[in-house]
């Protein structure tokens, strides 16, 4: 129950709320939980997205919705932007055409402050974890936490140190980020990312590049505060086993369109030849395993005839 | 043939790119620097990082600089009788050109070339994206601290300079050469002005402290995020700085010094 | 590194850069001398100033006063036009001062050097100092020179004959 209330003070008025809420109890949690499910719209709706970068079209015409509280993937072969997916919902990027509402604001035509202030409300893991590198982890942390928040500094710590025994790091607060493994940087990443309770959080490419270990962990973290915090998550990955173990909902991008939507199971059924070479990683299908070229004799023959 | 002229073309065209891209983030940054006073720790950090650790490079040329020039000076003053004038040559070579000139290339070198690197790398771990994301500004945060800093700094570090170079002047001279003492310095209070050629040299170097760091500090946030990206940027900013450093001293120099 | 031992250098950087801008201003300019008031400003003309220069000094007894403030010509009288400026507590010079441009050392610099008349009125701002004298110019100095071992000898020759 105290899960589903976070979530919802967490989109306004944050910590102060939180305080108040749990010494209100048991009754203040069944009210908060009640306002939730009446909020059961997309978080998050992309029409149309049209996006090019240097000549390359990389969106032609995407359509996705991104459901409360759950986790959605995002995935797709390497380079079919994914990350400029991400980047465009944050408003890092502007569509050449196309529409991105996040909770019904829509993010290219927001002006830079209310920009600023949907960005508090999302929290964004990055690829290699993208700590700032002159200040050990519990500072990291506290960043945002010191940026936007006029919180004492004892309330801080206690903030700082319930994230970091989220994600199980509490003991590694006073390392710099190059003492840090890659799987223990991207931890405190998270943890950072979670550090003001947003209300979504975004995964650029979580596992990849990660040992086994590293990998079960990071999967078990982002369901289960998915669900304690009643976060909605989106995870940007071609890791398909580990995509497909926690997502509630799975798109599959290429060339700059949808090419399939659905659940695990209903993808694992799709009649998308490109879909199951994907899903199964074979390594010949619609996506060729031979670069474009003249016929293997052709070409033999004709370096022959050089000498 | 064509070819060339588009080439020529393009070149021009992505040059004044780079040029209005550099202009539009100066304002972003001046814009940027009231919110500055309210966290004085990062600007007095920077500071250190870029004005306190260029200390010894700067003083440590400026005494070698003044040495040469009493050397220098007094071997072609001597020669028409006019070796008491030593003090007012280097005093005035310091004040007017050298210590504003020579600290600025010193200052690109080290803190510019410092500057482009650790902001280009903060780039390309995206670590400035993910303040973005946080809903911090990087220019507010990152590059206009840096920017203030450098503008501090580099009028100080110029003073410190040919402060430094006339006593090494006076060493030379005095000390080694047998000038005459007094005559060291009383012809150079005669010569040396404080609005004319003092106040000139403040200005000069503010003028230059401002271009140098204003260089260093697009060359990294421009950077591309890749190591080749990163240590191209920081090629770039001493290069441009150093010719915008020399070409403004000629304009300053004339606009200051001349009839 | 501490963020106290950072906030103490960059105290001791600024104070260093602070102190270097003062010993320059103090000790290698003329601040010292520098009244910070301007001084009442007397003129002189002269038939040629050569090598006298603005900011050249102007002394009396030796002792310098003031320095050379403009340098013009005046069409009209084509004579050259020379302001100076006096500091204002050497406000006693006599009307009938004299003006005279002397060489420092032999191959010097020029400065004006002021002759105190005997006149008991002072002069004040914007007087003109009637009584001037001419630089040396070494080129004419050597040529009559020469121009009078040369009548010399023809003189004596005169005389043997």
């Amino acid at each position: 129950m105290s899960g589903s209330c976070k979530m919802e003070l967490a989109t306004g008025r944050r910590m102060r709320g939180i305080v108040i809420i749990t010494s209100l109890g048991h009754n203040a949690a069944i009210f908060f939980a009640a306002v939730t499910i009446m909020n059961e719209s997309s978080l998050i709706q992309i029409r149309d997205l049209h996006f090019a970068h240097k000549q390359r079209v990389v969106f032609d015409g995407v359509d996705i919705d991104i459901q409360r509280g759950g986790i959605t993937g995002i995935m797709g072969p390497s380079g079919t932007g994914k990350t400029t997916l991400l980047r465009l919902i944050g408003g890092q990027l502007k569509p050449t055409r196309g529409s991105i509402l996040v909770d019904d604001e829509n993010v290219p035509r927001l002006p830079r402050a209310a920009l600023y202030r949907l960005r508090q409300r999302m929290g964004m893991l990055f690829q290699n974890g993208a700590l700032l590198t002159d200040m050990n982890v519990y500072d990291n942390i506290a960043y945002p936490l010191r940026e936007h928040t006029r919180l004492s500094e004892t309330l801080i710590r206690t903030l700082v140190l319930m994230k970091l025994e989220a994600v199980g790091l509490r003991g590694a607060r006073d390392l710099m980020p190059s003492e840090l493994s890659g799987g223990m940087g991207r931890r405190v990443a998270l943890a950072r990312a979670i550090a003001l309770d947003p209300m979504m959080v975004m995964y650029d490419e979580p596992f990849t590049g990660q040992d086994p270990i590293s990998k079960g962990v990071l999967v078990r973290l982002i369901r289960s505060l998915n669900d304690a915090l009643g976060l909605t998550s989106i995870i940007v990955s071609h890791d398909i086993e580990e995509t497909c173990a926690i997502a509630d909902y799975i798109y599959l991008l290429s060339g700059g369109k949808v090419v399939a939507h659905g659940t695990a199971q209903a993808l694992g059924r799709s009649e998308s030849a490109w879909a199951q070479q994907f899903l199964h990683g074979e390594a010949d299908g619609p996506v060729p395993f031979h670069y474009p070229a003249n016929t293997f004799t052709d070409d033999v023959m004709q370096s022959g005839n050089v000498s | 043939m064509l070819g060339a002229l588009q080439l020529l073309g393009q070149k021009g065209l992505d040059f004044f790119q780079r040029l209005g891209r550099g202009n539009i983030l100066l304002l972003h940054i001046v814009e940027g620097l009231p919110s500055l006073l309210p966290r004085l720790p990062l600007l007095i950090r920077q500071t250190y990082m870029v004005g306190v650790l260029s200390l010894l490079i700067i003083v440590v040329s400026g005494l070698f600089v003044g040495m040469v020039l009493g050397l220098q000076g007094y071997n072609t003053l001597v020669d028409f009788g006019a070796a008491e004038s030593l003090g007012t040559m280097v005093a005035l070579s310091l004040v007017r050109e050298l210590g504003p000139v020579v600290t600025a290339l010193l200052f690109a070198g080290r803190a510019g070339s410092a500057l482009t690197a650790e902001i280009g790398l903060m780039k390309a771990t995206e670590q400035l994206s993910a303040m973005e994301m946080m809903a911090v500004d990087p220019v507010r945060r990152v590059l206009a601290p840096r920017f203030l800093a450098g503008v501090i700094s580099m009028p100080l570090l110029a003073a410190i300079f040919s402060a430094i170079g006339v006593l090494g002047g006076w060493f030379v001279g005095v000390g080694l050469l047998g000038v005459d003492d007094g005559a060291y310095w009383m012809q150079m209070q005669d010569h040396v002005d404080v609005y004319d050629d003092i106040m000139n040299g403040v200005i000069k170097s503010l003028v230059f402290g401002v271009v140098v760091t204003w260089i260093a500090v697009f060359e990294g946030y421009d950077a591309a995020p890749t190591s080749e990206g990163v240590s191209r940027a920081t090629t770039r900013t001493v290069v441009h700085a150093a010719l915008a450093v020399l070409g403004l001293d000629f304009i300053l120099t004339a606009l200051m010094f001349g009839d | 590194m501490t963020t106290r031992t950072i906030e103490i250098w960059v105290g001791v950087f600024i104070a260093a850069g602070l102190a270097a801008l003062f010993m320059l201003a103090m000790k290698v300019s003329n601040l010292s001398t520098y009244q910070g008031e301007t001084g009442y400003e007397l003129v002189a003309r002269f038939e040629d100033i050569s090598g006298l220069k603005e900011r050249s000094p102007v002394t009396v007894a030796g002792v310098r006063i003031g320095r050379v403030k403009q340098i013009v010509f005046d069409d009209q009288t084509l004579e050259a036009k020379v302001v100076m400026e006096i500091e204002p507590r050497h406000n006693k010079l006599p009307k009938d001062t004299s003006a005279s441009i002397y060489t420092s050392g032999l191959l010097g610099e020029k400065y004006i050097g002021l002759d105190p008349g005997g006149d008991m009125e002072s002069l004040k701002q914007g007087d003109e100092i009637q009584l001037t004298q001419d630089s040396l110019v070494l080129e004419k100095l050597v040529g009559q020179f020469v121009a009078n071992f040369i009548n010399n000898k023809s003189d004596k020759k005169v005389e043997n004959k």
